[in-house]
């Protein structure tokens, strides 16, 4: 009983993970690049709405997971605009976002309140994986928008630092100037990077109006975004360790519920309170070792580059 | 482009986007017409809480062809909704309706500002000359709802996903409870708390925990229809709460106590119109229509719904209450002896659980 109940909060940990997991690599690119987003929880909303709307009316997944992927781009294309073209606060601009895709998606969404979806995600085992005791049930017992995540965070983090593209993507969020001197292109990286971000909260989205709920209501991520932007931080802008970090986000919530199911003492008030504490903690490490170059913020984030 | 001019731009749009967001429910109020405003917590199209009191809002203009509805949705209870009621006020609204609980000392504020105007503050306790409180008797369908999960359960374990440890929330659970146990004396009522009105992704977790642990009937207290679509996906049932919610989940959904706000918005509309409008505090019962059982799903059986309506009967009759005593907490302790029923005060501050309810209380 006490192993079952082990198997099924981490199997949930990681199912509720995902929606934030991908909005904080979206983030984790966009600021890798220099560039701040606080407008994910908008991003969010709008892929959730796009792709619930699109999967309703033509009765494809794929279409919903398109339309939110391309409506999250679009989004972050008016974050570049904004922060990169017109060199507005990046922090202002985000949270304009956010306000613009919670109204945005709440207006576009009113048709399909309630409105049941004919096909949605379905958990799709591994073969194989799938029959490996708990493990398998942990992480090979999802659905497909679950295991696309274990091939985008690899290779987010190869393509960040082992390409010559993940490479020149970094050079821009550390110091543009070099980056610029030296040929690459600030402008279009940045410009990529935020869309790239865009994308993929939207993707996250979708995850959950087309899988996790699945259904649409307004203002569904509840906060999720905001997490993401903490995520990125707890997780020293590092792919993996912001899969962890997701799973550990997503994991409190189904520790807390169960918990109370066995009578545990511990107030959901305090569990409630943990990642952000933990967050917190990881800051202050981060700060404090801020001299190992490998943990810390790109140098120049936030900052918006103007050629001299 | 010089930086001040940029951040005017950014501020310009920030305020358009931020007023799209704010008035996107506004309707132009004709001039001739008598103004009626309301504020709201959440989106109309949260399924829930304030879906129920926008469907009474659109009940009251259909009835009353003379009036006109402004509602404001998603007004946090802060200084926000001061300004909102403000500006209804300021526009003419002659009754201005504020539909939730953390809006009650805004409310006096602006009362204050404006004698002429009248306010109706739900599920609040304090009152003015222009203010009035309101609320329902939501006790009363829950115990109803409880009787058909108690039927309806195999496993004798329901779930109840419970928002925040506040009396209301408790009176729900314990109410529901009492229902369950008049029919099923050996069920329980396992409680999960989720510390939120309005997150669909974590009540739904919630549900499911409650799930794990064996519960085949899921009850909730939340704004969204999250627990209700857990259930479904397991082939168990639910008991939805605020609107009738079996369209989220039909193979799921028993049925749940509703709110039905509209015939209350007609009487007091009616009332400030006619000048007959007196400062009160209402509390409604299935009685008076306010509240009430959604309709049934398929597989409730004919017994069962007359069981429910004989039940039904007795309380509208005023002979029975769902909290007369002898009730025992959930520690076994006597807290309302045979012979008493608990008074309106009593359980407006529920702090504890009756028997049968599993949870504890955070504090």
């Amino acid at each position: 009983m006490a192993d079952s109940m082990f198997v099924s909060i981490l199997s949930a940990a990681v199912s509720s993970g995902t929606p934030v997991l991908y909005a904080a690599l979206g983030e984790l690119v966009c600021e890798r690049s220099g560039v701040l987003n606080l407008g994910v929880e908008g991003m969010m909303l709008v892929g959730a709405v796009s792709g619930f709307l699109t999967a309703v009316r033509t009765g494809s997944l794929a279409a919903g997971v398109l339309a939110a992927i391309i409506a999250g781009g679009c989004m972050g294309l008016i974050h570049a605009f904004m922060t990169i073209t017109l060199r507005v606060n990046q922090v202002v601009s985000g949270l304009a976002l956010t306000l613009f895709g919670t109204g945005l998606s709440g207006y576009l969404g009113k048709s399909v309140i309630g409105v049941p979806l004919s096909a949605t995600f379905h958990q799709v085992p591994i073969p194989g994986l799938s029959s490996i005791p708990v493990i398998g049930t942990v992480l090979f017992k999802h659905d497909l928008l679950v295991y696309l995540t274990y091939i985008v965070v690899p290779f987010l983090w190869f393509y960040l630092y082992r390409t010559r593209p993940g490479l020149h993507l970094r050079s821009v969020g550390e110091s543009p100037e070099t980056a610029d001197a030296l040929g690459v292109n600030v402008f279009s990286i940045r410009y990529a990077s935020a869309v790239a971000g865009g994308m993929l909260a939207g993707l996250g989205g979708a995850y959950l109006s087309l899988a996790y709920a699945p259904s649409w209501l307004e203002n569904m991520t509840a906060g999720r975004g905001w997490i993401a932007v903490a995520l990125v931080i707890f997780a020293v802008w590092d792919p993996f360790r912001a899969m962890l970090g997701a799973y550990l986000f997503g994991g409190i919530d189904a520790l807390g519920f169960r918990m109370q199911v066995m009578g545990s003492g511990v107030s959901s008030f305090f569990l409630k309170m943990m990642p952000y504490v933990f967050t917190i903690v990881v800051l202050i490490i981060v700060t404090a070792t801020a001299a190992r170059r490998s943990s810390r913020a790109p140098e120049a984030l936030g900052t918006p580059y103007e050629r001299e | 482009m010089g930086k001040a001019r940029k951040i005017v731009l950014v501020l310009t749009v920030l305020m358009l986007l931020a007023g799209m967001v704010r008035l996107s429910g506004h309707s132009m109020a004709a001039e001739d017409k008598f103004k009626v405003g309301f504020i709201y917590i959440g989106p109309v199209g949260d399924a829930g809480w304030t879906l129920a009191h926008d469907e009474g809002r659109r009940f009251m203009e259909k009835q009353l062809p003379w009036a006109e509805g402004t509602f404001i949705e998603s007004v946090a209870e802060t200084a926000e909704a001061e300004r909102m009621m403000t500006q209804l006020a300021r526009q003419g609204c002659k009754i201005i309706f504020a539909t939730s609980f953390g809006y009650m000392d805004y409310v006096q504020n602006v009362a204050k500002n404006f004698p002429n105007v009248k306010f109706e503050h739900c599920s609040g306790f304090k009152r003015a000359a222009n203010v009035s409180t309101y609320f329902g008797r939501m006790y009363e369908p829950r115990f109803l709802s409880g009787m058909v999960a108690g039927m309806m359960t195999k496993s004798n374990i329901l779930g109840y996903v419970a928002a925040f440890p506040i009396p209301e929330v408790v009176r729900g659970i314990n109410a529901f409870a009492r229902g369950v146990r008049f029919v099923n004396p050996s069920a329980k009522v396992q409680v999960v708390w989720t510390n939120t009105w309005y997150d669909p992704a974590t009540e739904k977790e919630a549900a499911k925990a409650a799930l794990d642990a064996g519960a085949d009937v899921i009850a909730q207290h939340q704004d969204t229809p999250a627990p209700m679509q857990a259930a479904e996906e397991r082939g168990r049932y639910g008991v939805s709460y605020n609107s009738p919610m079996s369209h989220f989940a039909p193979n799921a959904v028993l049925t749940g106590p509703v709110w039905n706000w509209g015939p209350y918005y007609v009487n007091r509309v009616k009332a400030a119109r006619e000048g007959t409008w007196k400062s009160e505090d209402y509390w409604g019962g299935i009685v008076d229509g306010v509240v009430g059982l959604a309709p049934y799903g398929s597989m409730v059986s004919d017994k069962i719904k007359k069981a429910v309506a004989d039940k039904q009967a007795e309380i509208v009759a005023a002979k029975f209450h769902p909290f007369a005593g002898p009730i025992k907490d959930n520690f076994g302790k006597v807290r309302v002896p045979a012979g008493k029923t608990m008074t309106d005060a009593e359980m407006l501050s529920f702090d504890w659980f009756v028997e049968g309810v599993v949870g504890t209380l955070p504090k």
